[in-house]
């Protein structure tokens, strides 16, 4: 394989993968710590709708009314699963599974009725992710790397995937000792005048953005995986929040890599034939390296000593 | 067109799997249990694919519905292991273990699906009609399987309602009583599976889920009888299915599980405005009705009270006309307001205006008669308790007087037809 | 002119949905260690919650030191019902008493040094220091109860709001707890406490809230603190250990 194949077909799918799955394993962290991991499904699968109205509406696939319309669904399912579960009495991941299930229904029939379907926005995409379609074909070498022009042409997938990335890092570092305290005791934080319902708003909308953002790259399962597994795994193994949040970005960017190349690069460089999906061998080497941290956890375990709890 | 063969027979299959997962979802609501389908619909794609490749390999039929379905079947189960395992070590939350199980086995499922593509034997035919659903896609055959497991596990939550309602209602009574929840919440797990399983291939593995719980959530909208809800959901859940089956034998590209999702999803909506007793749209027709009454019997209240205040009273020699002004202080609203209200009361007949004075009618006085003795009835009860004082005791029956019964005002009031002497001085409010 | 008083309620009215909780209460605190008792149900945490604006309330307001809450913030501290939070989250004992202070620290970068040193001295006053960076989950329920009063005290208040702060710990505990309570009171600020223990009432306490949906009886312990209030406000259901201290009055 040479220098420009890898350029023109690997790195943007690589980029793509590492900062989706490093933006989700940020944001996972909060999920987890609130005991709200399934607003991460729920939002991932509600944004369809959104997303294909938005291209309804415009009628192109261009980025920034499928980014809104996707946002408004996302904000949309949020003060539904709110209202369902205050109306209904349902718990809330009852309630969350009742709207998020509604609106990825209604988003599967507008693609049929919208005809979105024969332009390019297929079901596949959202059910399997496209890592493999993102594709820099004006690379022609290393320059190409330093070249604006060229780098102009990368997917336009990576650049907004980039641009969340950059705004939700900023604002996790921001609001880092805020976010801290809004997943430890939320009425202790409002209590002690923290504004804890535009802080949970922020967050809400930080997961939704990473949801759109990386649903085009990735598909909507492996936006799944990533909220959860990286950030689970890391939930295992520390008692520190700073080597939570940051682990969990770190955990998931790196798993984001391995897994692409577990899929196409190494079977290819070992002669085999066939290439795997690269978003379906990321989301499984996620659900391992939970099942991995629950092992090693049990092991420090058996071999610490018990430690003594004195009253 | 015209209703074939096997399109009434996957219509009933549908509607018969519509029906158990009805059935089942309500139990598995009440337990807090629904989102396992989730893991469950998810956890068995590479079940599936796995299957399909082991038949292909062997040289069978990958088509064939049985060995797929025992396929999703194990895999189910194995999700179902695996959210009780992370969850044993309190670390992970079931949602958090949820969440992982159905993201990763369904990830692992689409990249042996994305292995199969790469096989000769064209074993991934039709494997994605699992994802989704699609039951134009059913044969009759596939359609009597889903529905003859449907109807099993219907049978079996029958047999088992006692235990299933004792341990969903009343965990810790059911234990004293000596059932054991552990083992029936392990039956409610295994039907969950069942249903999902058998769900699979008509709604498709995302949306099986929202097949059990729309239909319940929208019968614990609509009643709070365990066996009326159990029905109301069954049913749902059988038109639902139905729906979703005919709207894909007419439009065969479209997706059943989107279609039985949705149909599910409208019924919900309309129960969530609709609902009688916990409907959004029927409550906040009483709200406004309380809030309208309310100020109307504080209105005809202040009319009544400033007679009073004058030393007269309507329908004797000194009754005359009253100021809307005078009224709007004694309540300490705008003038506009009142004038409003004032115009509002005309129209049903309980006053008469003229030159921005009011006079009660008969019935207006009759109305004003009650609402002073219950706002009193109130009133003096809270002095009596020692609760407040004189200023609280007129801002708390403001509150609450009305909705008070009759009866209770005549309860609260010694003498029955009396109208006590208000226990503080009638005027404008500082 | 005499200060304000550091609470003072008028007219609140609380209800829950159809129920009302509280019902036009009017009181006002009284610099000193102050107990809040009444029957379970009788509105006391809603009391302490309402105040805070932590719940709603129909009517009326709470006023902290002649002020409206948003103004006096930083004077006012709170200790929540024995936290339903997650004990296996990741914070450190320390980090928790920090988390009192995050309002006036910025919100990102490391933790100044005098936030942490203002954090430390709290845990020192419940005797923790040396337990520090420890987990939270890895103390006992004692410890863990003096944690969540030490990040109280790290606010560094004129008057705490503490809701059940003997709740599940054990006696000596309920002992330790007292005594920084008296300390702080000494230092001239003051306490209001649900209290849950009538026997202990006298001993603890210098003044007292009899609450049963509306305040039955206020004022020092000494005067307010009367069989006959304490009937009052439990109505028929005060259980026979109760009685008898009902009965028997202060001893």
């Amino acid at each position: 394989m040479t220098v420009v194949d890898f350029l023109r077909l690997d790195l943007p799918a690589l980029l793509a993968a590492i900062l989706a799955c490093g933006l989700c394993g940020l944001l996972g962290s909060f999920l987890v710590l609130r005991r709200d991991s399934l607003l991460g499904d729920a939002l991932s699968h509600a944004v369809l709708p959104g997303i294909i109205a938005g291209f309804a509406i415009t009628g192109a696939r261009a980025g920034l009314p499928m980014l809104l319309g996707a946002l408004a669904a996302a904000l949309l399912a949020v003060f539904l699963i709110s209202l369902v579960r205050r109306v209904a009495r349902l718990e809330s991941g009852a309630a969350t599974g009742a709207v998020f299930t509604s609106f990825f229904a209604l988003g599967l029939m507008l693609i049929e009725a919208t005809g979105a379907r024969s332009v390019d926005l297929d079901l596949d995409c959202v059910l399997f992710g496209q890592l493999e379609s993102l594709v820099w074909l004006e690379a022609q070498g290393f320059a190409s790397l330093f070249d604006p022009a060229a780098l102009a042409s990368l997917p336009r997938q990576i650049f907004l995937l980039a641009a969340v990335s950059i705004v939700v890092a900023g604002l996790v570092a921001l609001l880092w000792r805020p976010l801290h305290l809004l997943c430890f005791d939320p009425d202790y934080a409002a209590a002690i005048g923290l504004p804890a319902r535009g802080l949970e708003l922020a967050l809400n909308l930080m997961v939704a953005a990473a949801a759109v953002a990386a649903f085009e790259a990735v598909g909507s399962i492996l936006v799944v995986a990533m909220l959860v597994c990286p950030a689970a795994a890391i939930r295992l193994l520390t008692d520190s929040y700073r080597a939570q949040v940051l682990g969990g970005a770190a955990l998931g960017a790196a798993l984001g890599a391995l897994g692409y190349a577990l899929a196409g690069p190494v079977p290819a460089a070992l002669g085999q034939e066939f290439a795997l999906n690269a978003a379906g061998v990321i989301g499984t080497l996620g659900g391992l390296m939970v099942a991995g941290a629950m092992g090693l956890r049990e092991l420090r375990a058996a071999f610490r000593k018990p430690e003594i709890i004195s009253g | 067109m015209s209703l074939g063969y096997n399109t009434l027979v996957v219509l009933l299959g549908c509607a018969l799997l519509g029906l158990a997962c009805g059935t089942v979802g309500a139990f598995a609501l009440l337990r807090g249990r629904a989102l396992m389908a989730d893991a469950v619909g998810h956890a068995a794609l590479p079940g599936v694919v796995l299957a399909a490749m082991i038949v292909a390999t062997l040289g069978g039929n990958p088509r064939a519905l049985p060995p797929l379905l025992a396929g999703a079947l194990v895999a189910g189960v194995l999700g179902v292991l695996a959210v009780q395992a992370l969850t044993r070590g309190r670390r992970i939350r079931e949602d958090a273990a949820i969440a992982i199980v159905l993201s990763s086995f369904y990830a692992l499922g689409v990249a042996l699906l994305s292995y199969v593509q790469t096989m000769p034997q064209a074993a991934q035919a039709g494997l994605g009609k699992f994802i989704l659903g699609q039951a134009a896609a059913m044969r009759a055959e596939d359609a009597l399987w889903a529905g003859g497991i449907a109807a099993f596990s219907v049978l079996i939550c029958l047999v088992l309602f006692q235990r299933l309602r004792a341990a969903c209602f009343d965990p810790d009574y059911a234990r004293v009583m000596g059932l054991s929840v552990a083992r029936t919440d392990l039956m409610l797990l295994a039907l969950i599976v069942i249903v999902a399983v058998a769900g699979l291939q008509a709604v498709g593995l995302v949306l099986v889920v929202a097949l059990l719980i729309l239909p319940a959530a929208t019968a614990r909208l609509l009643t709070h009888r365990l066996p009326v809800l159990l029905l109301v959901s069954a049913f749902l859940g059988a038109l639902a299915g139905a729906l979703g089956a005919a709207a894909s034998a007419f439009e065969p590209e479209w997706p059943t599980g989107a279609a039985v999702v949705l149909a599910g999803a409208i019924f919900f909506t309309l129960a969530l405005l609709l609902a009688p007793e916990r409907g959004v749209l029927p409550e906040a027709w009483r709200r406004t009705r309380r809030r309208i009454a309310a100020t109307e019997s504080h209105f005809l209240r202040a009319a009544w009270e400033a007679q009073e205040a004058a030393g007269a009273g309507p329908g004797t020699a000194g009754d005359r006309w009253t100021p809307i002004a005078a009224l709007a202080a004694a309540r300490g609203w705008s003038e506009g307001h009142a004038s409003r209200l004032a115009l509002w009361l005309g129209l049903r007949g309980l006053l008469a205006r003229a030159d921005g004075e009011i006079h009660l009618t008969p019935r207006g006085a009759a109305a004003a008669r009650r609402a002073v003795r219950a706002h009193r009835a109130v009133e003096l009860h809270l002095l009596g308790l020692g609760a407040t004082d004189i200023a609280g005791a007129d801002r708390l029956a403001d509150l609450v007087e009305h909705g008070l019964p009759a009866e209770m005002a005549t309860r609260l009031l010694a003498e029955p037809s009396s109208l006590p002497a208000s226990p503080h001085a009638l005027g404008p409010r500082s | 002119m005499t200060a304000p008083a550091p609470l003072a309620i008028t007219h609140l009215t609380v209800a829950y949905g159809d129920k009302t909780v509280l019902w036009d209460i009017t009181w006002q605190a009284t610099p000193g260690l102050t107990a809040i008792v009444g029957p379970n149900g009788a509105g006391k945490s809603t009391l302490l919650r309402a105040a805070l604006g932590l719940i709603p309330s129909i009517a009326g307001d709470a006023r902290f030191f002649g002020r409206k809450l948003e103004e006096v913030r930083n004077r006012v501290g709170y200790l929540p019902q024995r936290a339903s939070v997650d004990w296996d989250f990741p914070a450190s004992a320390l980090d928790v008493v920090c988390m009192s202070r995050y309002p006036r620290m910025r919100w990102w970068g490391r933790v100044p040094k005098a936030e942490r040193d203002a954090a430390l001295g709290a845990l020192e006053q419940v005797g923790l220091a040396d337990l520090a960076d420890r987990q939270i989950g890895r103390l006992s329920g004692g410890q863990q109860q003096r944690v969540f009063l030490a990040r109280a005290l790290a606010q560094d208040a004129d008057l705490y709001l503490m809701d059940e702060p003997f709740a599940a710990v054990d006696a000596a505990t309920e002992q330790a707890i007292i005594a920084v309570l008296r300390r702080v009171v000494a230092a001239g600020r003051s306490v209001i406490a649900v209290h849950h223990d009538l026997a202990t009432v006298p001993a603890y306490f210098d003044h007292v809230l009899l609450l049963n949906g509306r305040a039955v009886a206020a004022g020092h312990v000494k005067a307010a603190f009367t069989p006959d209030a304490i009937a009052r406000a439990y109505g028929g259901r005060l259980n026979v250990l109760e009685q008898a201290v009902a009965e028997g009055g202060l001893r």
